[in-house]
């Protein structure tokens, strides 16, 4: 096979990297994507939800406006959905002579990262945002002068979300499979 | 791990930390304690508390107002809290709040062995107990005659049964060795205590064993204080200081030979924390002494409040709460018996 002469006599290690097609790491980079985004949102929006809802019994005027909270945890499950459909939508056919070309390993590669980098920048946003989510109900019951300085600390929060998904597209831009015509 | 419980505390205490952060958002303020101060009569003081969170404990009671009535329903309602969270809660914070009230039970089963010595009804004993430290088979206590029986038939299915392997001895309960056995049973459990907020590491056993630390420093002293000139001999007395805290072990020993109070003050001012206490008082002077301990206490309670995702808010809320009913109490007594010019004496400000 082409891709054994890139490595020459390295260890089998390596080359059982090489064998492993590159449609497996495409497949596992959109799992991640949408699968570990999911699962930041949720668990910030279960730690900013019981503390919102404990903190709403002696004080109801705060329910409406953390929901915000919520919402922003939430956006980091979108982005993750978002993110999943435009990979997906980068995977192509390739003919079975061509599957282990540096230019379709470089594909499959490019959709693994961008998986992986939207996944787990979604699960520390989502993470982020559900505990000072939390400590903003807290603090918005006793104090409703607070509210809105902390939702500043949120909003940086959430932006650290939004810097995975930019990478995370600019890296799926390059996965180009090779045409059939090669 | 210490500074990773943000991101599992709540999924089993998220919501009763919120309740009790919105409990304490209710306790009376400086303001509260000014108005209340200034009360000529106790139907004045039932009129003030019904701005309060405490309305509907007290609406329904008739006219002719006693302190102990109001001090009973405002521990009626710290109760109802206590067992609305305790019935919410899951392991390990359920046996943290049960822990809370072992100190309530011990003071509970010696005041009934006392009044039992003394000869008084065991029913009219009952109604003095703290709510908090009931048990099922508390009146039980009254017909036991030496320490022994007492643990036998009643204590040893009781959640203080471990704290007994010190004091079980046979001899005849009388008030001094009653004075003994409270102190070692209350020094079994705050170490007990100790430990288990240890076990739960991360902020819990930080901030816990802050403020178990100072309650045993603080006990230290009391006893120490109280002792002087009675027949407890030197090692007894040492044997009843717990094994942690600040004055562990050196304080203690100096403490263990101090015969007046100026030696105990000369012992606590190599504390920096304990100096600050100590220099309010003037020489000679030991009444203000429990107040300037429960000023602290309450400083420190306040800071627990001050992190998130940890146990020690349970606990500083409740002695919070002890500590705003004790003011009530003053406060009320004060006003009854036309003393109002020493109100401010025993009264701790909390915010």
């Amino acid at each position: 096979m082409s891709s054994s002469t890139m490595v020459g006599a390295s260890s089998s290690w390596s080359r059982a990297m090489l064998q492993i097609s590159p449609y497996t790491f495409s497949a596992v980079g959109i799992a991640i994507a949408i699968g570990v985004s999911v699962l930041g949102a949720a668990w910030g929006i279960f730690i900013t939800g019981s503390s919102l809802i404990g903190a709403a019994i002696k004080a109801p005027r705060i329910t409406s406006k953390n929901l915000i909270s919520v919402i922003f945890c939430e956006a980091v499950a979108i982005y993750g959905v978002i993110v999943a459909i435009i990979l997906q939508t980068k995977l192509e056919n390739v003919p079975p002579s061509q599957i282990y070309e540096p230019e379709s390993l470089r594909a499959g590669y490019a959709i693994f990262a961008s998986g992986i980098i939207v996944g787990f920048a979604n699960l520390v946003c989502g993470l982020c945002v559900g505990i000072i989510g939390s400590s903003c109900a807290l603090s918005d019951a006793q104090n409703s002068s607070l509210f809105v300085k902390i939702l500043v600390i949120e909003i940086f929060g959430s932006a650290l979300g939004l810097f995975g998904v930019i990478v995370g597209i600019i890296m799926s831009a390059q996965a180009t499979w090779p045409s059939k015509g090669g | 791990m210490y500074g990773f419980e943000a991101l599992t505390f709540n999924v089993h205490a998220g919501y009763l930390e919120a309740i009790v952060r919105g409990h304490r958002s209710a306790l009376l303020t400086a303001a509260d304690y000014n108005n209340l101060c200034q009360c000529e009569t106790l139907d004045d003081i039932k009129m003030h508390l019904s701005a309060t969170e405490y309305a509907s404990y007290l609406q329904n009671e008739p006219s002719p107002l006693h302190t102990t009535t109001i001090v009973e329903k405002c521990t009626l309602k710290l109760v109802d809290e206590y067992k609305h969270m305790l019935c919410q809660a899951t392991e390990p914070l359920s046996t943290f709040l049960e822990y809370i009230t072992y100190g309530h039970m011990i003071d509970n089963v010696v005041l009934i062995v006392t009044g039992t010595l003394h000869e008084r009804d065991v029913q009219e004993l009952l109604e003095k107990c703290h709510p908090l430290g009931m048990f099922d088979s508390i009146a039980t206590l009254a017909v036991a005659q030496n320490m022994r029986e007492l643990y036998r038939l009643v204590l040893v299915d009781t959640p203080l049964a471990p704290y007994f392997s010190e004091c079980i001895t046979s001899e005849d309960l009388d008030d001094m060795n009653i004075e003994i056995m409270r102190n070692t049973l209350y020094k079994a459990y705050l170490e007990d205590f100790y430990r288990f907020c240890q076990k739960l590491g991360g902020a819990t056993a930080e901030i816990m064993s802050d403020l178990l630390a100072f309650e045993a420093d603080r006990r230290a002293v009391n006893i120490t204080i109280n002792s002087i000139g009675t027949e407890l001999t030197r090692d007894d007395r040492r044997k009843l200081y717990s094994s942690f805290g600040l004055l562990y072990p050196y304080g203690h020993e100096e403490l263990a030979v101090c015969e007046d109070i100026d030696q105990v003050r000369g012992v606590m001012e190599k504390y920096p924390p304990y100096q600050s206490i100590f220099a309010k008082l003037s020489y000679g002077e030991s009444q203000m002494l429990d107040k300037a301990f429960y000023e602290e206490e309450v400083k420190r309670l306040c800071l627990a409040f001050e992190q998130q995702f940890h146990y020690g808010v349970f606990f500083a809320y409740m002695r919070l709460r002890e500590q705003e009913i004790r003011n009530l109490m003053w406060i009320s007594e004060c006003v009854a018996q036309n003393q109002k010019s020493r109100v401010h004496d025993s009264v701790v400000f909390i915010f």
